[in-house]
Formats: structure tokens, sequence, C-alpha cells
């Protein structure tokens, strides 16, 4: 039967009980600042890698919140550092830092797995 | 003949004008100190009035207290102390005037938000990007609105939250009268120029007050204006003062590019200058947005931390007309509350 998996597709609800706050957590000891984000978009509209590839910085801020982080690991390798995501933010969040630290805190959850 | 008490009122807008009707009403002696040549304040700026569009100028007249002996107006006075002696206030400006009073009513209103500190939306260098007070300008003069060199703008895109909800201007709260004013302009545009588009930039829209709803549907029904969910990062000039807008359509989750004749950056309320001042000499005290404080915000709204003191109108917080005359009068009864009580 296992070559009719399709038939059985994965729900496309949002599981809130599987919220994987590793990181978030991680992130939010060290720059409390992101708890404020509105998800106005002004750092998507301002990226310099947002404007060249599909990175979406905003979305990467949401994906943290929302505890998906498979999908973070590959997204954050494509920021550029410039850093003016921090400098239009209305709510004075350092973003730059948020990517930094999510980048860090993968790279731990990953050590601990090989250990 | 019973000694009047007399009260001073700092400011002669319409929420200033508000309560010395009510207090010359009530047979008490009103001085109003207006630091402006003219009475009326901010609202001599405007045109129309959100929600009805109806004429601000049927406000002014309305509020313009009717000549009355125990009224007294005085123009170019420039309040920056006041202080308590013997049991009275004494109010001072820059020259030798000085007024004595019983109470004292602040109704110091609000400044608008200089827009040429948010540099990167171009206020002051672009032509072709102006203040929604700028709109006002125009559309009281009965002119339409036209790009710099004149001519019928083809798309026009209006900010919202410009000085307001903004850590990098200083201003976090909402000037909360914004986004309304924004819907209203908004269709006043497409009036002017009805083959013209028009977009709303926000990044929450606040229609909080009775009607405002209806006038946000009416502005997507009958004005076909469009609303985009996303906060402008920067404004930038082509060739023919064209602008080009970045912003993110977060709804769509993708940057967006727009080119647009016109930008209209809708300007927040910050508090006045003078109110520092103003706060020296006595127990008034500033909130964390540098407007008066009231001595609590629920039961004591118009009661400023210094007794004797009271607060009118859009120095407490960012006010619509109505709100701030319905302040002006629960000042100036609890002016006359404590008057007499202080009698007894």
């Amino acid at each position: 039967m296992s070559q009719f998996d399709f038939l059985q597709p994965k729900s496309r609800q949002i599981e809130i009980e599987q919220f994987d706050d590793r990181i978030l957590t991680y992130v939010l000891e060290r720059e409390q600042s992101f708890l404020t984000c509105i998800s106005c978009g002004g750092c998507t509209a301002t990226c310099s890698a947002g404007n060249l590839t599909s990175f979406n910085v905003r979305k990467i801020g949401l994906s943290l919140r929302r505890g998906n982080i498979n999908d973070l690991s590959d997204e954050v390798q494509k920021c550029m550092f410039c850093g003016k995501c921090t400098l239009v933010c209305p709510r004075d969040i350092n973003i730059r830092n948020v990517v930094l630290l999510i980048k860090k805190g993968i790279a731990q959850l990953e050590t601990e797995k090989t250990l | 003949m019973i000694d009047k008490k007399h009260i001073a009122i700092i400011g002669g807008g319409i929420a200033g004008q508000e309560a010395a009707s009510v207090l010359t009403g009530l047979g008490y002696k009103v001085t109003i100190l207006e630091k402006n040549e003219r009475m009326g304040g901010m609202l001599n700026k405007w045109s129309k009035l959100f929600p009805d569009f109806s004429s601000s100028q049927l406000v002014l007249d309305a509020v313009k207290v009717a000549t009355d002996k125990n009224l007294n107006v005085i123009c170019n006075a420039d309040i920056f102390s006041v202080q308590k002696e013997n049991g009275r206030f004494k109010l001072s400006d820059n020259s030798s005037l000085d007024v004595y009073a019983d109470a004292v009513i602040m109704s110091t209103g609000y400044n608008l938000f200089d827009a040429t500190l948010k540099e990167e939306y171009g206020y002051g260098v672009f032509e072709n990007v102006i203040t929604s007070a700028d709109f006002e300008k125009v559309h009281k003069s009965g002119e339409k609105l036209t790009t710099a060199d004149g001519k019928a703008p083809r798309r026009v895109a209006f900010i919202h939250c410009v000085g307001s909800r903004d850590a990098k201007t200083g201003n976090t709260y909402c000037s909360k009268v914004c986004c309304i004013t924004g819907v209203k302009q908004a269709i006043e545009v497409t009036q002017m120029w009805p083959e013209c588009e028009v977009f709303n930039f926000y990044m929450d829209l606040r229609l909080y007050g009775s009607k405002y709803d209806a006038l946000y549907l009416e502005a997507q029904k009958h004005h076909k204006i469009q609303f985009i969910r996303g906060r402008l990062s920067e404004v930038s000039e082509r060739q023919g003062k064209e602008l080009q807008l970045k912003a993110e359509d977060t709804l769509q989750g993708r940057p967006l590019r727009m080119k647009t004749d016109i930008v209209v950056l809708l300007i927040g309320m910050e508090a006045c200058k003078q109110n520092e001042d103003l706060c020296r000499d006595n127990a008034l005290e500033l909130d964390e947005n540098r407007f008066f404080k009231s001595k609590n915000i629920y039961n004591h709204r118009n009661s400023s931390t210094q007794s004797g003191v009271f607060l009118a109108g859009s120095c407490i917080c960012p006010m619509s007309v109505n709100e701030s005359l319905e302040s002006a009068r629960s000042a100036a009864m609890l002016v006359d509350k404590s008057l007499k009580v202080q009698e007894r």
C-alpha cells in the first residue's frame, strides 16, 4: 500500500501542539526586541537579498515564531547581513541579530544531535 | 455683587473655546490665552472632516465664543509659566503679561509630526511627496491636487503611520486619527480625479470611531481604493519627478515596487513643545508620550497632576474633533465642580 501514500495527504492544519520553540527560545533569550514584531514588512521591502532571491526576512521571523524550524535552516543562508532591515524597523528590532541568532541556534541544535 | 471666580484657558483652539463657552454660560469670568494671532488652532488648517465630509468651518463657527462681558480673549500670548501664588495661579508670557486665575484649563493641543525627519520618505526633497496637512491646504483652496508641475495625477499613494507607531521617530504611540484621515483623503482624491488610482499602504487599519468603518466600506465599494498591507521602506525619485515606492505586500508575502505621481504622508500628532515649559513651575507632569499626564486615565482624565489645573482636548492624547469637544465640556464641568467645593 505504501506506493499509495499520496492518497493520504498530510493535514494542512497548523498543529500548535507540535510547536517547536527551541530556536525561538534561543533567540528570545539573546534578542528580546524580537517579541514586538508586528509583521509590517518594512524589512522585506528594503532587504538586499530579497530583491534578488525568494528570501523574505519577515517570513523568517514568522516561521521562527510559529516554530516551523524546518523551513528556517535553508532560508537564513540567503541573508547577506547588510542590516538595512534593522534600520527601517519601526519597532526598533535588531533583525540582523535575530537572523544571526537563528543560524547560531540551528548550529547548536545540530551539534547536540551529533553528540 | 459676589466676586466671580476667574478661569484662564491656555489655547484658543476648538477645545479651549468650547470650554470657555460652557464656563461663561455658568457665570464664570474666563480669559482665553491664544499664542497665535487668531483663534481656532489647528482646525483652521483642515478643510473637510471625517467621517461625513462636513466643513471644518461649521465646527469653527459653532465653537466661536459669543461676545460676553465675562469673556476676555488675548491673542499672541505665548504663556510659558504657570505658578501657584497665594492659592491662585499666575500665568506669564515672555512679555510683561501676567494673568491671575482661580483655575486653569490646559488646551494647548498638538503639533504635527515633522515629516522631514523621516528622511527615507523624501518629504522636503522630492516635490511630489506631500503630507496630509498639505493635502488639506490644497482641498481648502478649492483647487485640485496636482503634481508639482501641474499635471493630473494618474496614481496617488497614501502612507499610513508616518511619525506614529515608529520607534525610529521616538513616537511609539498610535495617533489614531490618521487612518480615517487617509481613507477620507483617498476618497477626496478620487472625487477630484475619477480616473486616478489610489493606494493606501497601512500596517494595521485602526478605524476606531463611530461611522468610520462605513467610510472604509464606501472607499472600497464606490471609489475602488486599494488597501495594501505593508509598511513603506523608502521613496525614490525617477526621471520626470515620478516617484517609486518600495514596500512589502505582506499578504502576498512579496516585495512590491510601484510607480506613483504623488505620495501623501499621513503624519501623526505630537505633544506641543511648550508643554515642557508649562510644567516647570508647578506639579504638572507629562506622560511617556510627552502629552499632559492625567491624574488617572479613567475617572480623572481631565484632571492634571496639579490640583486646580485641568486638561482639555488633544493635549491629553491624540483626539478627533468630536472627542476634543467632549473632552473640553467635561473639563469645564470639572472646573465648576472643583470651584464649588472650594467655596464650601
